[in-house]
């Protein structure tokens, strides 16, 4: 007798990889067995755990929105063992997907309200899956802002995807990088992210902000919007502790009493206010 | 107490031995302290002769028996290039009978199981618990480390234990059935038992004292959260070398590794700097003042809230293998006596 056991993954091939930058990659996921693709369903904000057999599991976000089925996609930056080897990996090759875990970007609440979106860096892909949900469903959200900055051009991710959103009509893009990031026939803001929000000034009225980056990015975007006037619980995050289990057993991801595998990676700025520092 | 109605009776050691011999015969592996050189831990004998009850705890707890040090969750043997996953045969693990482990170890069991399956069965553990027989021994003797009567427990109590024995003197055990599991253990060696009349565990029992006031520990620890200073005063001495985690019978963080065609579940302590360590760099409890404070509040704050159990049950462990002496009961009763 066997029996299906939590920590067994889905085996993934390989379909497509687009090298972002230098060392941030995204790789196009599809399940070796059908059926189970079949079976898979998941929402926007949740993430797994993905596995090169034989140097271990690393913890993503699923990047692409549930909205496009029969794939999924993650983009990681090559800096450890397991990402080092997801790096080296080919399309065609096999690798492991457990999941999903995690809550969700409560988007059905969104509905009939503006969506601002600010992110950094390589915080882009989990933001990446809620803002094509949301523009795949366009026509239930107000004005969609999104304000993204990488430290240098070649840093920014999805450089086709920015293009795209660059010329809808119905999509405004604010990109940015960092003062000396910038390439000579740069056309965006020059500046951190935390500044050119300020200067953006965008309403918070019958607004939801979704903020992701890293720490030092998250810590002056807070303010900022609470001066523009957006109440903590209409600012969302996502957290990235690390883990190992994803599913609340292995005892590394807590932030306090919260399990972010469990009861996030989803939070409001108004419950980051009533938790640990422990990000 | 009434003992008919708790299914008490008596065993003697012959008695005993030959309920060995049956679990033996009925495919059961049985795990008992046991001396090996200079330590006794948990280990497979077949008689009562081997077994060691005469120090006041085991160096390690019983925890391994379902919760193993390394154990494999799958393993991924690669063909021809092609992936194939191979999961472990559940039905292949022994039944096991634990003898001799104490009320304190008993206890933990439900702390294992609420960490393991408070929110989705972990197939491996809850495999190892459905086949697991606990016989305990209750403590004669205690010592200056233990203090499960400050958590609830007692050097009698019963909780975890599917039959309990206390040694009566004499060659004799009192063998309290608490469980189904317990009556199954002993099925068809109702001949080995005699009748418990009139006998009473409570003069043999150790005098455990009470240390601290358990109602004012939560609260008092989620008072003292940011004070620092009262962390770095608590940890100052901590190496952050695990071993208090290592040998205690609740502490269940793991962490996953690969090596050699296998995915492993290996035991992991939130003491270690690594621990929480991000690939970037950034590490959300750089400090030991920080992981002790997780430990404490772990097993204190977050599990009482989040799993209805203490994530401790007093069994003195981690103070007793402490290389830089330091006893969780003098940290709990400065946490209880603080005022923050």
């Amino acid at each position: 007798m066997t029996t299906a056991d939590v920590f067994k993954p889905f085996l993934m091939r390989i379909d497509k990889v687009t090298e972002e930058t230098p060392d941030v990659r995204t790789l196009r996921l599809a399940f070796q067995d059908e059926r189970e693709g079949r079976g898979f369903t998941f929402r926007t904000g949740q993430f797994g755990e993905y596995s090169v057999f034989g140097e271990g599991e690393c913890t993503f976000c699923i990047a692409s929105p549930p909205t496009r089925q029969g794939y999924i996609e993650c983009t990681f930056r090559k800096a450890g063992r397991v990402t080092g080897a997801l790096a080296d990996l080919e399309a065609g090759e096999t690798i492991g997907f457990r999941g999903p875990y995690g809550n969700v970007f409560p988007i059905d609440e969104w509905e009939k309200k503006s969506l601002l979106f600010i992110a950094g860096g390589i915080a882009l892909p989990p933001m990446r899956s809620v803002i094509w949900n949301v523009l795949d469903l366009r026509d239930r959200y107000r004005d969609i802002t999104i304000v993204y900055g990488a430290r240098t051009v070649a840093d920014l991710v999805y450089k086709s995807e920015l293009a795209e959103w660059e010329k809808r009509p119905d999509v405004r893009l604010v990109a940015t990088v960092d003062p000396g990031g910038q390439t000579p026939d740069w056309k965006g803001e020059i500046g951190f992210v935390p500044a050119v929000l300020d200067k953006l000034a965008p309403a918070s009225r019958d607004t939801v902000a979704v903020v992701c980056g890293p720490p030092v990015m998250i810590k002056f975007t807070f303010p900022v919007l609470a001066r523009l006037g957006f109440a903590p619980e209409k600012i969302f995050t996502t957290l990235e502790n690390r883990m190992k289990c994803g599913v609340g057993k292995c005892g590394r991801c807590n932030v306090g009493k919260h399990f972010v595998c469990k009861d996030g990676p989803v939070f409001t700025f108004a419950q980051l206010q009533e938790m640990p520092q422990e990000y | 107490m009434n003992s008919m109605e708790k299914d008490t009776r008596l065993i003697g050691r012959e008695a005993l031995a030959k309920l060995f011999a049956q679990w033996l015969g009925e495919g059961r592996r049985i795990l008992a302290p046991k001396q090996s050189n200079d330590k006794v831990d948990f280990a497979e004998v077949e008689t009562p002769g081997e077994v060691s009850l005469d120090p006041v705890q085991t160096g390690q707890s019983p925890k391994g028996a379902l919760f193993p040090r390394v154990e494999e969750l799958f393993s991924f043997p690669s063909r021809d290039g092609r992936v194939e996953l191979r999961e472990r045969d559940l039905a292949a693990l022994k039944p096991t009978v634990v003898f001799g482990l104490r009320p304190c170890d008993a206890a933990a069991l439900a702390a294992l199981a609420a960490i393991f399956n408070w929110d989705s069965a972990d197939a491996l553990f809850s495999a190892r618990l459905a086949a697991l027989t606990t016989v305990g021994v209750a403590c004669n003797r205690c010592d200056e480390y233990c203090f499960c009567t400050s958590l609830g427990g007692g050097p009698g109590a019963t909780t975890g234990s599917d039959i309990l024995l206390t040694d009566m003197g004499g060659g004799e055990y009192l063998a309290e059935v608490i469980s189904e599991k317990g009556r199954q253990a002993i099925q068809g060696a109702g001949t080995l038992f005699q009748p418990a009349l009139g006998k009473d565990k409570e003069s043999r029992l150790a005098r455990v004292e009470k240390a601290f006031d358990l109602d004012k520990v939560k609260p008092a620890l989620e008072a003292l959260f940011d004070d620092e200073a009262f962390w770095v005063e608590q940890s100052l001495r901590c190496l952050g070398c695990g071993a208090c985690a290592y040998v205690c019978p609740t502490c269940a963080c793991f962490d996953i590794q690969d090596e050699n065609g296998r995915r492993l579940r290996c035991w992991d302590s939130c003491g270690f700097g690594l621990f929480t360590l991000h690939t970037s760099g950034h590490n959300p409890r750089p400090l030991q003042s920080q992981r002790w404070r997780q430990r404490l509040m772990h097993k204190f704050s977050y599990m009482p809230e989040r799993q209805s159990v203490l994530g401790c049950v007093g069994c003195g462990r981690c103070s007793r293998a402490c290389p830089v002496d330091m006893n969780i009961l003098e940290h709990l009763r400065a946490v209880a006596e603080a005022k923050p």
